[in-house]
């Protein structure tokens, strides 16, 4: 039995379904990220799971024990709101205290467990001082620090970095993974930055209007998505996606990717797909993340199956750690990861290669991976 | 010319000669209207310092030659106010503390409960119980009169039988309590209004780390909205002072002879028509009936202009 559990939870508002029968378990000490564009249900999700807002139907069970229908102070969750949501009348102890003081607990008993959550998070030189007096980072580990020192069974974060600057989002990341890894607890967090869903993450569930399109650890997600919205979604730059069909010889089967004006580019099929299904002519769509395209030199050499094609360049993006260069294919856009000391020039023609021990097909008709 | 000099030669200022016509045309405006508007209060000041011979003989801007307290300690404590035997008007002026404190208290707590109700806990149609509030504040006070005595009439026949019952009226009929109930419901529409627009703006996220914490209704209320709901209360608290206290018709409808409050026997002291008209008794009486409202003015008033700005634009 599963720590945290969600079986065909459902939610509309009026007549509006926002969530359309979810599906999810997390272990204890799981790291359970909700990800999805804007208005995808991944907020609602993890507001049901507050109790900060009712169920339409399914079931909610944290412990095997029901808690649909608690409310959201007997559900021992603990949450951190996007817009951190300290008391701004209360001083940082103040804050920290006050879940443990509406539940009746002793003054000295409250002022440890500040303490000892203050000195974890490198609080103590903040407790006398109010909300506005802190700096966003202060404040985000203010947050957290309200959550940890109840000790809830599940926390609960909503968007906790993206009110965040850039650097102190991936030292912040970095504060909460170690937290994470430190206390071992049982976390559900909301975001829409998928670099947060992968770097944090013991599983990521992708949600897209209201449903979920697929569950599983960030490795799973970002190399065999589930479908052509998952693929896209996860990775930056995205996964670049093709058209092409299928030919069959021998029984063995192979993509072709037609191009104008010059050779298709052939290959057998990605060993990630079912075989059996692809009929000749069959019509697919081939993913291939950018670090699977590369120049020929800098091909993994562990890889089994490479195939090169030869293309013009059309943008070169240095990034600092790699180069990112563009082609398209027959019309397409494809984005290459290139080391960043390689001499490639806008409009030279270049030899890429296409590492399809990573590459993926998926169907055109299901959007499903095949 | 040297190159120094092209450096820390200043620019010329543009069109200095016309902004300085600009300031005297706003100074002068400005002081004018403030004499304007202070002249009616200095000749009150001035004539309630004077002697009664001195007021009626002489010119109404004139300095007073022998400046006296008299007036004022006859305005307080002597003087004949209408028809009643009491003495000066300070037996009305605590009529009306008696009846501006609990008013202005209770119709701001009230209020506050309301919105918070109207945006932290909605419920089904809170738009329209939100909307006939604000059509109370549309209604003239002379409409609600004759209801108004109808219920307050009840509220006397109870306060009677409580009295043949136990021999007291829990308040029931008391002019001062009836006053207390008027102004708390029609001042009810516009402390809801103000604190419903305060509270709409409120942070919501505050509300719900709060119930996660386990607060309760009444808790949020008072340890998280209260606190951080200032400006909005300091504007309640002197808009409802000033409106409560300056009152004139619910004070003459519903309390009479002593119990009436302080506008009322200003009315009846000015208006007497037996004797001298003590004019400099008159200007006391007035300046002490409009002092605390410019008391409240004087110490929340920037509060008041903070406060009708809050809310108004984020941040």
């Amino acid at each position: 039995m599963a720590f945290l559990e969600i079986s065909g939870l459902r939610k509309r508002f009026g007549s509006l379904e926002v969530l359309k029968g979810i599906d999810l378990t997390l272990d204890k000490g799981g790291f359970l990220v909700l990800i999805g564009p804007s208005g995808c249900g991944k907020s609602t999700l993890l507001s049901t799971i507050a109790g900060l807002e009712t169920i339409s139907a399914g079931e909610i069970r944290i412990e095997g024990q029901r808690i649909n229908d608690l409310h959201p102070s007997k559900r021992d969750i603990a949450m951190v709101f996007q817009s951190y949501a300290l008391y701004p009348n209360m001083t940082v102890a103040e804050n920290m205290a006050f879940g443990m003081e509406m539940r009746g607990v002793a003054k000295p008993e409250r002022e440890k467990a500040v303490a000892e959550v203050a000195k974890t998070l490198q609080l103590e030189h903040l407790l006398k001082r109010r909300p506005s007096q802190l700096s966003g980072g202060q404040r985000q580990r203010v947050a957290m620090g309200r959550a940890l020192v109840r000790e809830p069974r599940v926390f609960l974060f909503d968007e906790p970095l993206s009110n965040l600057d850039a650097k102190l989002r991936v030292d912040m990341r970095v504060e909460i993974k170690r937290l994470h890894q430190r206390t071992g607890a049982t976390i559900v967090y909301v975001t829409h930055d998928q670099i947060e869903a992968m770097t944090l993450a013991t599983r990521i569930a992708v949600l897209k209007d209201g449903e979920l399109q697929q569950v599983g650890t960030p490795y799973e997600v970002y190399n065999t998505p589930a479908n052509l919205f998952v693929a896209d979604f996860m990775g930056s730059p995205s996964m670049n996606l093709l058209e092409g069909r299928v030919s069959r010889s021998n029984g063995a089967a192979s993509v072709v990717i037609e191009r104008a004006g010059t050779v298709p580019i052939a290959f057998p099929a990605p060993t990630s797909a079912n075989v059996e299904k692809l009929s000749e002519g069959a019509r697919v769509i081939f993913g291939i993340r950018p670090e699977a395209v590369s120049d020929p030199e800098s091909v993994n050499a562990k890889s089994k199956s490479v195939t090169t094609f030869t293309s013009d360049v059309e943008i070169v993006e240095p990034a600092g750690s790699d180069t990112f260069v563009v082609t398209s294919i027959a019309g397409k856009e494809v984005t290459a990861r290139m080391r960043a000391d390689s001499d490639i020039r806008v409009g030279q023609s270049q030899v890429f290669a296409l590492n399809l021990d990573k590459a993926v097909l998926f169907d055109p008709a299901t959007t499903h991976r095949i | 010319m040297t190159a120094a000099d092209l450096v820390v030669a200043p620019p010329p200022r543009p069109r200095s000669g016309q902004s300085v016509i600009t300031r005297v045309v706003i100074y002068g405006l400005l002081f004018f209207f403030a004499v304007i508007y202070l002249v009616p209060l200095i000749v009150m000041v001035m004539t309630s310092l004077k002697p009664l011979d001195e007021v009626t003989g002489g010119n109404m801007f004139a300095l007073p030659k022998s400046a006296t307290f008299a007036p004022w300690t006859r305005a307080w404590g002597e003087a004949a106010i209408g028809v009643s035997d009491t003495a000066g008007i300070s037996g009305y002026f605590m009529n009306s503390i008696k009846m501006v404190v609990p008013a202005v208290l209770i119709s701001t707590l009230l209020g506050a409960l309301n919105g918070y109700v109207l945006t932290k806990w909605r419920f089904p149609g809170h738009k329209l119980v939100f909307g006939m509030m604000l059509f109370a504040c549309f209604i003239p006070f002379q409409s609600v009169i004759i209801p108004m005595a109808v219920i307050l009439g009840l509220l006397g026949q109870i306060g009677n039988q409580l009295i043949d019952a136990t021999g007291f009226s829990f308040g029931f009929g008391n002019p001062t309590v009836n006053l207390v109930i008027c102004h708390v419901v029609y001042g009810l529409g516009f402390t809801t209004l103000f604190f419903r627009n305060y509270y709409e703006a409120f942070p919501t996220e505050l509300v719900k780390a709060a119930m996660i914490d386990g607060a309760g209704f009444f808790q949020i209320f008072r340890r998280v909205l209260l606190p951080n709901s200032m400006p909005i209360i300091i504007v309640t608290v002197i808009y409802q002072f000033t409106n409560i206290w300056n009152d004139f018709l619910f004070g003459s409808t519903f309390a009479a002879g002593d119990q009436s409050p302080m506008t009322v026997a200003l009315n009846n002291l000015v208006n007497t028509s037996t004797g001298v008209v003590e004019y400099n008794v008159n200007m006391a009486a007035a300046i002490i009936a409009a002092a605390p409202t410019l008391f409240v003015y004087v110490v929340a008033g920037r509060y008041f202009v903070r406060g009708l700005m809050a809310g108004a634009v984020k941040g």
